[in-house]
C-alpha cells in the first residue's frame, strides 16, 4: 500500500467519530429516498400483480335485475374481453356478544369452476361445494378480527331472512383490499364482512333466480373505458342500471390508489428535502474538513505531488465517507423498506408482496452524496491549489482582524477578551458563520416540520371527531326512509338528540373534472354534524347551493360562484346543476353538502332521510345498540369511537406511518448537523485554544471561546430553522394529504418549540463532548510542531 | 518538462529577483532585487535578520513560490518561466526540503514519511537507507508523536535526501533544536552534501553556523549585503551555538 493510502486509513481512523457522524447523516438522507421509493414502487407493482392474478374486472355494472342472457350482449360490446355476472347483495351479520350488527356484502361464486372475473384468494380452508347452499367463504380480515375460522358458523340476515352458514374457508380479494364500514371512510376489519357463497343459493336469497344484479367486464388493451361504459349502460338501462363505473371509481381500488398516490407525492417531496439537507451538510463538513488539511496539501505539493495526485488522495478520503454513507443508506433503505413492506402487506392483506427498488433511487442517493462531497472537496482544493505551496504550508495567515472589526467603546466596556474573540471570529468569517447557521437551521427545519406534521395528524382527528362530528352514533338505513323515522329514533330510550341526514350517491362534475362520491343533505343549522369553515365557525346549510369540502374543491378545481353538476345515481337519477356557495374546512374525506329539504325537493322525494346522527346517554349505550339493530331498515350502526379508531389506524398504519420514521430520521440528522458543527469548530480552533491554555487561560475560559461561538451560531440558527421549517412543513403537509384526509400545514408553535429544544439539546450535548476533548487537550503536543 | 542537464558549474543564478506581498499601500517588499550565483555542489549558508527575505528567496528558487519580478535559473532551466505543473515536476525530481517545523505527517511513521517522497521520485534510495543515514534506522516504525524534535527533524532530513536531490533546501533546520541536536542535524546535512554532491542551501539565524559553509550569503532588507567564501570549512561539531 502506498504511504498516502496508509495515511488515508489512519486519518480516517483518527476522525472516525466525525466520519461516522457525517456518513450517518448522508446515509439517512439516502435511506429515506430508497425506502420511500421502494415502498411506492412495490405497492404499485404488488397491486398490479394481485389484480392480474385474480382477474379483477375493469368495469362494474350494478343493476336491479337482469336475465343471464344479457351477458352475451355485453360480451359483444367492442373492447370487452370477458364478462362475468353475479349476485351482490347486502347482509347484516349478527355476532354473539356484539350489540351493533355488522354490515356485510354477500357475493356469489359460480356454481361451476372459478369466476372468470373477480376471483378470490383462498387464504385458509377450502372452496365452497356448490351443492351445499349453506357453505360460505368469509373475508379473512373480518374472520380474524372476530376469531372465526373454517368450521365455525355465522348467522346473517339477507333480504329479511335470517340464516345460518358454515364457514369453510377464509378468503381475500383484490376488490376488497380496502374495506371501510358503511358510511365511513376508514376501513375497519371488524366492521365489514364479505360472504362468498353459491350463486344459486344467493339468487334464491335475493329472488333473482336465473338473473344477476351485477355485471363485471374486463377490457381488451385497446378499449376505451368511456365508450364501453356507455355501451354497457345502454344495454343494461332496461334492467334498472344505476350506472356502470370503471375500476377508477371502484371503492377499494380508489382508496388504494389514493394511498399509493399520496405515498408517491410524499416520496417525491419528503426524501429530496432530507437528501438536500444531508447533502448540504456533507458539502459544508467536507469543505471545512479539507480546509483543515491545507498545510498538508501544501506539503504534498512541496514534495512534488501534482495537483491531480493530491486531489485523488483527498477525494478518496472524502469518498470513503460519502460513498460509505450512501451505501449504508441504500442498505438501510432496503432493510427498512422491506420491514415496512411487511407492515403494508399485512395492512392491505395482499397475499404476496413484491419489494423492488428502482435503480434510479439508488443512483440518485449515491450520486447526490458523491457530488456534494466532491463539490465540498473540490471547492477547497481549488482554493488551496491557487496558492503557492509556500503560502499553503504557512499556518493559515493570521486572519486580518484589523479591517473589519474595530470594537467601539461600548463593546470594550461590556465584553471581556474571550467574548470579543468569539465575536470577532464570527464576524470575521461571515460565510462560515452563515453556512453553519444555515446548516443547523436546516437540521432544525426537518425536525420542526416533522413535529408539525405529527401535530397536523392530531388536528385532523380532533377537528373531525370533536369539532365537526359531535354525535355518538351514526345510523345508516338500507334505503331512504320517511322523515318520521327521526321520531322513532328519538323515542328510543337513552337517545338524547337526533339529526337526520340524506346522502345520495352521485358523480360530481365541473369542467373536465369529476368525482364519484356523495351529496349529503344536512339540516339547516346542524348541531351533531356541523361543517366548519377555516375560522372554525359553523357553516349554515343552504338550499340555494352546495357547500364543498376543501378537498373536493381542489379535485374539481371549483370555487364559490362556479356551478357544480350533480349526476345523481339513485332513484330517478336526476342531473342537478347547483352553484357552489361556500367551502368548508373538512379534513376527512371529500364531502359536498346541501340543505336536506332542498335536496329532497330536487330529487322529488320529499321527507326522505338515509340516516341520522345521534347523541345518546352513554350509560345506556348497550341497550340502545340492541334496539337500533333490530329496527327495520337499519343497515348499519357506527359508533364514533370506532370510526375514530379506524381513521387513526389508517393514519398510523397507512401512508401516514411514514411520518414516524421521518421524525426519527429528522432528529438524527439534526443531531448530526449540530454535532459536526461543534466538532469542526473544535478542530479548527484546537491550536488557538491550546495557546490560550498555555498563556494562562483557564479551561472554562478556553471552553467559553469555543462554545460561545457554537452557542451564538445555534441561537442564530433557531429563527432560520423556524423560517425554513415553516416552508418544509407546508411541503410535508401537502405531501401527506390524500383524498382520504388532508393534513393542515398550520403552524403549531409547540412543534417548533420542540425542535428548537432538540437543537439546543443537541448543541449542549455536542458542546459537552467537545469540551471533554478540550479539557484533555495536550498543550505541548498541540504547540510542539507549530510556530 | 524537458530533462535538464545538471552538469554546468553553476547550480542557481538569479537576476534582479523581486517579491512583493500584498498591494500598496500595505505592500511588503520581501525581495528588492537579488542577483546571485551558487556553484554546484556547494554548501551555502544564508544569514540575516528575521524578516529580511531569506525564506522568500529559498522558496522561490526551490519552486515553492513565485517571484514578482526578475529571473531565476536552475542550471539551464528558467524557474521563473515555469508553469505550475512544471514547477511541480522540478520539485519532484530535483529538490529536497527541510522545514523549520519538520512538517511530518502525523499519521505516518518515520519510514512512511520518507516513502511518501521516495514513491514519486525518479531515483530514490531505500527509505531505510535514508533513515540509516540520519542515524534513525532503529526508529523507522515510530510515529512523529513518539519522537523528540531533533529526531523529527532528522526524519525530515531523511525524507528530503531520500530522493537523492540535486538541491537541498533547509529553512532554519536547527531553529527549534538545542545545540547538541542541532549539531547532529548539521552533521547530517554536511554528509549529504559530501556524499550525494547535492547543492545545499541552509538558512539560519546562528552566525556561527556559517563556519561550516563554502559560501555565506548575508541578507538584509530584501537584498544581498555581502557574500563571503570560506577558505576552510569547519566541522559542525566545532561550531559554537
Ligand atoms: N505570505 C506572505 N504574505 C505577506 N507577507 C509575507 C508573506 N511571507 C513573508 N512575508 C513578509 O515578507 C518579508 C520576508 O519574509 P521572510 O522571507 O519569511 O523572512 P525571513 O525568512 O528572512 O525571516 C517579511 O516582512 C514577511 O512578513
Ligand atoms: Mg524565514
Amino acid at each position: 500500500m502506498s504511504p498516502l493510502d496508509r495515511k488515508l486509513m489512519r486519518d480516517l481512523w483518527r476522525m472516525k467519530g466525525q466520519a461516522i457522524a457525517i456518513a450517518l447523516v448522508i446515509a439517512l438522507g439516502v435511506l429515506m429516498q430508497v425506502m420511500m421509493d421502494g415502498l411506492v414502487n412495490s405497492l404499485d407493482e404488488t397491486r398490479q400483480a394481485y389484480y392480474e392474478r385474480y382477474r379483477l374486472a375493469d368495469v362494474f355494472a350494478p343493476v336491479k335485475r337482469a336475465p343471464e342472457q344479457v351477458s352475451r350482449e355485453l360480451a359483444g360490446v367492442p373492447g370487452v374481453a370477458s364478462v362475468e355476472t353475479r349476485v351482490n347483495g347486502g347482509a347484516l351479520v349478527d355476532l354473539p356478544g356484539r350489540a351493533a350488527p355488522v354490515r356485510a356484502q354477500a357475493v356469489s361464486l359460480p356454481d361451476f369452476g372459478a369466476p372468470r372475473l373477480n376471483d378470490v384468494y383462498l387464504a385458509e380452508g377450502r372452496r365452497i361445494d356448490p351443492a351445499r347452499h349453506d357453505e360460505i367463504l368469509l373475508l379473512q380480515g373480518f374472520a380474524r378480527a372476530h376469531d372465526l375460522g373454517p368450521g365455525d358458523t355465522l348467522s346473517a340476515t339477507m333480504n329479511g331472512a335470517r340464516r345460518r352458514f358454515e364457514i369453510v374457508g377464509l378468503a381475500e380479494a383484490p376488490e376488497f383490499v380496502y374495506t371501510p364500514a358503511p358510511g365511513e371512510l376508514a376501513p375497519d376489519d371488524s366492521r365489514f364482512a364479505v360472504i362468498w357463497m353459491s350463486e344459486t343459493a344467493l339468487q334464491a336469497a335475493f329472488d333473482l333466480d336465473g338473473a344477476f344484479n351485477e355485471a363485471l367486464v374486463s377490457l381488451t388493451r385497446q378499449a376505451r373505458v368511456e365508450a364501453v361504459l356507455d355501451a354497457v349502460d345502454r344495454i343494461l338501462a332496461p334492467y334498472g342500471s344505476t350506472g356502470a363505473y370503471g375500476l377508477d371509481d371502484q371503492m377499494s381500488n380508489r382508496f388504494l390508489s389514493e394511498e399509493i398516490s399520496g405515498l408517491r407525492v410524499t416520496s417525491a417531496s419528503v426524501p429530496p428535502v432530507f437528501l438536500a439537507v444531508s447533502a448540504f451538510l456533507l458539502y459544508i463538513v467536507i469543505s471545512r474538513m479539507i480546509q483543515q488539511e491545507r498545510e498538508e496539501i501544501g506539503l504534498l505539493k512541496a514534495f512534488g505531488y501534482s495537483s491531480l495526485e493530491v486531489s485523488a488522495h483527498y477525494f478518496k478520503l472524502v469518498m470513503v465517507i460519502a460513498v460509505g454513507g450512501a451505501l449504508l443508506g441504500c442498505a438501510g433503505g432496503v432493510a427498512t423498506g422491506r420491514s415496512f413492506a411487511g407492515i403494508y402487506q399485512q395492512y392491505y392483506k395482499f397475499p404476496f408482496f413484491v419489494f423492488k427498488v428502482d435503480p434510479p433511487a439508488f443512483a440518485i442517493g449515491v450520486s447526490v452524496s458523491i457530488l456534494s462531497a466532491a463539490a465540498g472537496g473540490a471547492i477547497v482544493l481549488r482554493r488551496v491549489f491557487a496558492l503557492t505551496p509556500a503560502v499553503a504550508m504557512r499556518p493559515p495567515a493570521p486572519a486580518d482582524y484589523s479591517r473589519t472589526v474595530r470594537f467601539g467603546g461600548w463593546v470594550k466596556r461590556h465584553l471581556d477578551q474571550p467574548s470579543r474573540m468569539v465575536l470577532r471570529r464570527l464576524i470575521r468569517q461571515p460565510w462560515r458563520t452563515f453556512a453553519a447557521v444555515i446548516g443547523i437551521g436546516a437540521g432544525m427545519a426537518v425536525a420542526a416540520s416533522s413535529l408539525n406534521l405529527l401535530a397536523g395528524f392530531n388536528r385532523v382527528l380532533a377537528q373531525n371527531f370533536t369539532l365537526i362530528d359531535r354525535s355518538d352514533v351514526t345510523v345508516t338505513f338500507i334505503e331512504p326512509l320517511s322523515a318520521r323515522t327521526v321520531y322513532d329514533l328519538g323515542a328510543v330510550d337513552g337517545v338524547i338528540e337526533v339529526e337526520p341526514v340524506r346522502g345520495v350517491p352521485a358523480v360530481l362534475r365541473h369542467d373536465r373534472h369529476s368525482h364519484r362520491g356523495e351529496l349529503s343533505g344536512l339540516v339547516a343549522a346542524p348541531r351533531l354534524y356541523r361543517p366548519v369553515n377555516r375560522q372554525m365557525d359553523d357553516v349554515r346549510m343552504r338550499g340555494d347551493g352546495v357547500i364543498l369540502s376543501t378537498a373536493l374543491a381542489d379535485i374539481l378545481e371549483i370555487r364559490p360562484g362556479d356551478r357544480l353538476v350533480v349526476d345523481v345515481r339513485e332513484g330517478r337519477q336526476p342531473v342537478l346543476d347547483l352553484p357552489v356557495v361556500a367551502i368548508a374546512d373538512t379534513l376527512i374525506g371529500a364531502p359536498a353538502y346541501i340543505e336536506l329539504e332542498a335536496l329532497n325537493r330536487a330529487l322529488k322525494e320529499p321527507g326522505r332521510i338515509s340516516g341520522a346522527y345521534l347523541r345518546i346517554d352513554k350509560a345506556r349505550s348497550e341497550a340502545i345498540y340492541e334496539t337500533l339493530k333490530d329496527m327495520p331498515g337499519v343497515a348499519g350502526v357506527s359508533l364514533k369511537a370506532e370510526s375514530r379508531a379506524a381513521v387513526e389506524e389508517i393514519m398510523d398504519e397507512g401512508a401516514g406511518s411514514m411520518r414516524f420514521v421521518m421524525t426519527v430520521v429528522a432528529f438524527v440528522i439534526t443531531f448530526g448537523i449540530v454535532y459536526n458543527s461543534a466538532r469542526i469548530a473544535y478542530a479548527e480552533r484546537a491550536r488557538d485554544l491550546a495557546s490560550l491554555r498555555v498563556i494562562g487561560f483557564t479551561r472554562a475560559e478556553a471552553a467559553f471561546v469555543l462554545l460561545g461561538e457554537l452557542g451564538i451560531i445555534t441561537v442564530l440558527a433557531l429563527p432560520v430553522g423556524v423560517a425554513m421549517g415553516w416552508g418544509v412543513a407546508q411541503l410535508l403537509a401537502a405531501g401527506f394529504s390524500t383524498e382520504l384526509y388532508q393534513i393542515p400545514g398550520a403552524f403549531v408553535p409547540s412543534a417548533f418549540g420542540g425542535a428548537a429544544l432538540a437543537v439546543l439539546g443537541a448543541a449542549v450535548f455536542s458542546g459537552w463532548l467537545v469540551r471533554r476533548d478540550l479539557d484533555r487537550i495536550d498543550m505541548v503536543s498541540a504547540l510542539k510542531t507549530r510556530e | 518538462m524537458r530533462q535538464i542537464s545538471t552538469d554546468g558549474p553553476v547550480a542557481f543564478r538569479t537576476e534582479g529577483l523581486t517579491k512583493v506581498y500584498g498591494s500598496e499601500p500595505a505592500a511588503v517588499h520581501a525581495l528588492r532585487g537579488v542577483d546571485l550565483e551558487i556553484p554546484k555542489g556547494e554548501l551555502v549558508v544564508l544569514l540575516g535578520p528575521s524578516g529580511s527575505g531569506k525564506s522568500t528567496l529559498l522558496n522561490i528558487i526551490g519552486g515553492l513560490d513565485r517571484a514578482s519580478g526578475g529571473h531565476a535559473w536552475y542550471h539551464g532551466l528558467e524557474l521563473t518561466a515555469l508553469s505550475d505543473a512544471q514547477l511541480t515536476q522540478y520539485r519532484r525530481r530535483h529538490v529536497g526540503f527541510v522545514f523549520q517545523f519538520y512538517n511530518l505527517m502525523a499519521s505516518l511513521t518515520a519510514r512512511e514519511n520518507v516513502e511518501l517522497v521516495t514513491e514519486i521520485a525518479p531515483d530514490p534510495m531505500p527509505a531505510d537507507a535514508a533513515l540509516e543515514l540520519v542515524g534513525l534506522g532503529a526508529r523507522a516504525g515510530h510515529f512523529p508523536s513518539e519522537m523528540s524534535g531533533g529526531e523529527q527533524q532528522r526524519v525530515a532530513i531523511a525524507r528530503a535526501v531520500a530522493k537523492q536531490p540535486t538541491a537541498l533546501f533547509c529553512d532554519e533546520p536547527t531553529g527549534a533544536l538545542d545545540s547538541t541536536t542541532g549539531r547532529a542535524v548539521l552533521r547530517v546535512l554536511c554528509d549529504v552534501n559530501a556524499r550525494l554532491g547535492a547543492t545545499v542551501l541552509i538558512i539560519t539565524h546562528n552566525a556561527a553556523t556559517a563556519g561550516m559553509a563554502d559560501r555565506v550569503i548575508h541578507f538584509a532588507d530584501g537584498r544581498i549585503r555581502e557574500v563571503v567564501e570560506n577558505r576552510e570549512r569547519k566541522a559542525p561539531e566545532e561550531i559554537a551555538w
